[in-house]
């Protein structure tokens, strides 16, 4: 005794753990009590949407993360309460399209028998186009020899499922209903004289200051935040992006019949998505400049589903040329019978007779954070990313970081790590980062490419597409990358 | 180089033939303190005390510890027998003992080799005691000693997975910042920390269930003595595991002219390659401590990812876990 207690003075500079420590005995029933008084986590997720939830219910889900106490920190009253969803009420605007890598993490880590008590539509096919009537290209999911291409689910459908999977594991978790106001990462370089307990220890953690005055403590704090990101901006990462001269304008549209294909049309000012989202009804995305978004979001509900009709139909310009009209075409030699989807005739989608919901504008932009963690930070979803919404994938991104990052946490603690070290972290942003710039990139090239209203460009455009829809690996190659199969584009 | 190689050949084949110089010096030395920087009686707590209250003043040491003793006198400390410990070799570790912590900094082979060396410690000991490998906390109730343990970049996650650890370093300032980086969270903050050597340790009839000593064994005098201390450490039917440099010519080529000269990742002269043992020599060096290997594994690092992980490859980095028979 004389011994552990001789050691405890060695080193130390300061006063007040020389006091504290010459009562061994008591210092391990003071911790007990130390950490129910502080709120002290292991991990606190800021941000309750689809990807804060999904990060916690990743790691709800791993044999060696599920001991881990977590506060989740989101002002929304409904995650408290609970989301509610009644069967009657069309579609919420808001949807999401996942894709099958997702649809496999949502079933890996439980979340997707939830998904599935609720409206939610599979689709298997797609169709792009463009204005210029030069081509079209048809996918389908055939042709990778899978069943689907990806689903149709409203975002609220995503939360309340992660929600109630959260809720029905053994998980130690706290919901703070609050906003962040402050955050430390460094908190032993402050070090007052006035609370000697609890400056003890203060190297393995980060402060967090609530709203209502709450104060956690936690060994990582995991910004889920959104584009507009609190957590990204305490913690100082930097972010390189523009805004896209662009809005898109979402709502829910109901046809006679059910609408089992994605439909995708490119226009001058921006493309127009028809989503099915189940029952009759499907979603648009609809990309335009802000004059335009505004002008459409105050038209008449009439009006505005004949600007939509005339956009998916004859609006702007022809139909193309269906190849099974008997000519072969330039490109038919690249062997338009290896996938089944190259030899499909081109379809007019099916026509909008009735807006079921609101519509919303949104503002478009890109937004990358430099770096994606530092000590006891990492950043997931659209606080790390925000993404132009034309391929789909934005939120798949964020589903594939909260699943990477719950992974690497798993993998740390198997070998006694600090979960908050950045050699740590670092592993999530090796994996994450090259994988998110290569989408970003594609996906932003897509966009100026067809923000250009000019002849030769639009022959190049459209050959594109052409040599998509005829040349099968590149197909196959595009649909598995779009599913998210495939981490980085093109055969790599 | 060569004389040197020639003097170790001749040192192991002989070992059996005379009893290793050290032991002479373990019965001769004057008893020394406990721990290196603190009194018997504890400090009295006012609030201009340095950090680092005063030690007693240094006793001569009148053992003549083989290789060192007569040539650096001046630089001995005065805690213990450095009988299997070479000087020199202490003197670079000191150098840069404020780094430890800093994962870009000198030490960060090691960081980055870290979770791979406590891959295979885990698996091994689950293994061998029995515990559950998918729980969090496998090493609970067990008791385990780091030899060597630097700033304590292995004790650490130990103690995490449960382990009640216990480090031992002969460097003095390591000791000091392992301490002070255990402090910061309450998981570390029992690991006990102390300056001495192992065999100082086993004078103190000191028993574990596993004694870890990586990357140390390369560097210590003397290391079929070092061997039979770990030993001696381990209690029956415990576990020891011991990871070094192979002595092979690809060895040279990576971990000496590469890993010091090219790519700098280590201050030149940390190893000396004439020191490294191979795989035989250590499993011999076993054999005689009654330790028999029970697994080896070789680490291999991809420059591709900048990750470390282990391989049957031996010829460079290897680990060996091996267990004390039971008499």
């Amino acid at each position: 005794m004389n011994r552990f207690v001789a050691r405890r003075f060695v080193g130390s500079p300061f006063l007040s753990r020389v006091a504290w420590r010459s009562f061994c005995d008591v210092a391990s029933a003071e911790k007990q009590k130390l950490s129910s008084d502080t709120d002290e986590y292991d991990v606190a997720i800021v941000g309750g949407g689809m990807v804060g939830l999904a990060v916690a219910c990743s790691l709800a889900s791993m044999p060696l993360t599920k001991h881990l106490s977590v506060a989740i920190i989101d002002s929304n009253p409904a995650l408290l309460k609970g989301i509610i969803i009644t069967k009657d009420d069309p579609p919420d605007p808001r949807v999401s399209t996942v894709t099958p890598a997702t649809i496999s993490i949502f079933k890996e880590i439980g979340a997707w028998k939830f998904v599935e008590q609720h409206r939610h539509a599979y689709f298997d096919k797609m169709q792009v186009w463009d204005y210029t009537g030069l081509g079209y290209a048809h996918y389908n999911a055939r042709d990778v020899n899978k069943e689907l291409l990806g689903c149709v689910v409203e975002n609220k459908v995503l939360q309340s499922s992660l929600l109630s999977c959260i809720q029905v594991a053994d998980f130690q978790k706290q919901i703070f209903s609050a906003r962040l106001n402050s955050m430390n990462l460094n908190p032993c370089s402050s070090l007052s004289e006035k609370d000697i307990t609890s400056t003890r220890y203060q190297g393995s953690f980060a402060e967090l200051e609530l709203s209502d005055g709450t104060c956690i403590r936690a060994k990582l704090v995991i910004g889920a935040d959104g584009s507009k990101s609190n957590v990204r901006e305490l913690a100082g990462f930097k972010t390189t992006g523009w805004a896209y001269a662009q809005n898109a304008i979402i709502c829910t549209v109901e046809h006679t019949a059910e609408n089992d294909c994605a439909w995708q049309r490119f226009l001058p000012s921006g493309p127009i998505a028809l989503l099915p989202i189940g029952d009759n009804f499907s979603n648009i995305v609809w990309t335009m400049s802000p004059n335009e978004s505004s002008e459409r979001k105050d038209m008449t509900e009439s009006d505005f589903i004949n600007s939509v009709n005339h956009a998916l139909n004859y609006g702007y310009g022809p139909h193309p040329k269906s190849i099974s009209a008997g000519d072969g075409g330039l490109l038919s030699w690249l062997g338009k019978g290896v996938t089944s989807s190259g030899g499909e005739e081109f379809k007019v989608p099916p026509r909008v007779v009735k807006l079921a919901s609101e519509r919303m504008v949104f503002p478009l932009s890109l937004k990358h954070a430099n770096t994606y963690i530092s000590k006891r930070v990492a950043l997931v979803g659209d606080a790390a990313h925000t993404v132009h919404p034309l391929a789909g994938q934005g939120v798949n991104l964020g589903f594939g970081d909260a699943y990477a990052l719950s992974k690497v946490i798993n993998e740390g603690i198997a070998v006694g790590s600090d979960i908050g070290q950045v050699s740590l972290l670092g592993r999530y942003e090796a994996e994450r980062k090259p994988a998110n710039i290569a989408m970003i990139a594609i996906l932003d090239g897509f966009q100026k490419a067809y923000s250009i209203d000019f002849g030769p460009l639009n022959i190049l455009r459209a050959t594109g597409f052409n040599v998509a829809n005829y040349f099968s690996p590149l197909k196959q190659n595009i649909i598995s990358y779009a599913c998210g199969e495939q981490k980085l584009p093109l055969f790599m | 180089m060569a004389s040197k190689l020639l003097k170790r050949t001749f040192h192991i084949s002989t070992w059996s033939a005379c009893p290793p110089r050290s032991a002479r010096s373990l019965i001769a030395v004057a008893p020394s303190r406990f721990f290196s920087d603190s009194n018997s009686q504890p400090v009295p707590a006012t609030a201009g005390s340095s950090p680092l209250p005063p030690g007693p003043p240094t006793t001569p040491n009148d053992a003549p510890s083989p290789s060192s003793a007569s040539r650096y006198g001046s630089k001995r400390r005065s805690e213990s027998t450095h009988s299997s410990v070479k000087d020199p070799e202490l003197a670079k570790f000191a150098a840069i003992s404020d780094t430890w912590w800093d994962s870009e900094g000198p030490f960060k082979p090691l960081h980055l080799m870290n979770p791979t060396r406590l891959a295979f410690i885990r698996s091994t000991l689950c293994r061998h005691f029995g515990k559950d490998p998918y729980s969090v906390r496998p090493f609970e109730g067990l008791k385990i000693i780091d030899v060597g343990c630097g700033g304590g970049i292995l004790s650490e996650p130990l103690a995490r997975m449960g382990a009640a650890v216990t480090g031992i370093d002969a460097v003095d300032k390591n000791i000091k910042i392992a301490r002070v980086h255990a402090d910061l969270d309450p998981v570390t903050s029992n690991i006990e920390y102390s300056c001495m050597t192992a065999e100082k340790l086993v004078e103190e009839e000191r028993e574990f269930d596993a004694v870890i000593a990586l990357e140390v064994i390369e560097h210590v005098a003397n290391p079929s003595e070092f061997c039979k201390s770990l030993s001696a450490l381990t209690i029956a039917g415990g576990a020891t595991v011991v990871s070094t440099i192979n002595r092979s010519m690809r060895a040279y080529a990576t971990a000496i002219v590469a890993a010091e000269y090219i790519l700098r990742w280590l201050p030149k002269g940390t190893h000396q390659w004439s020191s490294f043992l191979t795989p035989e020599e250590l499993v011999l060096i076993f054999n005689r401590a009654s330790l028999s290997v029970k697994e080896m594994a070789g680490f291999v690092y991809n420059p591709l990812t900048g990750r470390w992980s282990l391989s049957d490859d031996i010829s460079v980095n290897f680990i060996a876990f091996g267990t004390k028979d039971v008499q």
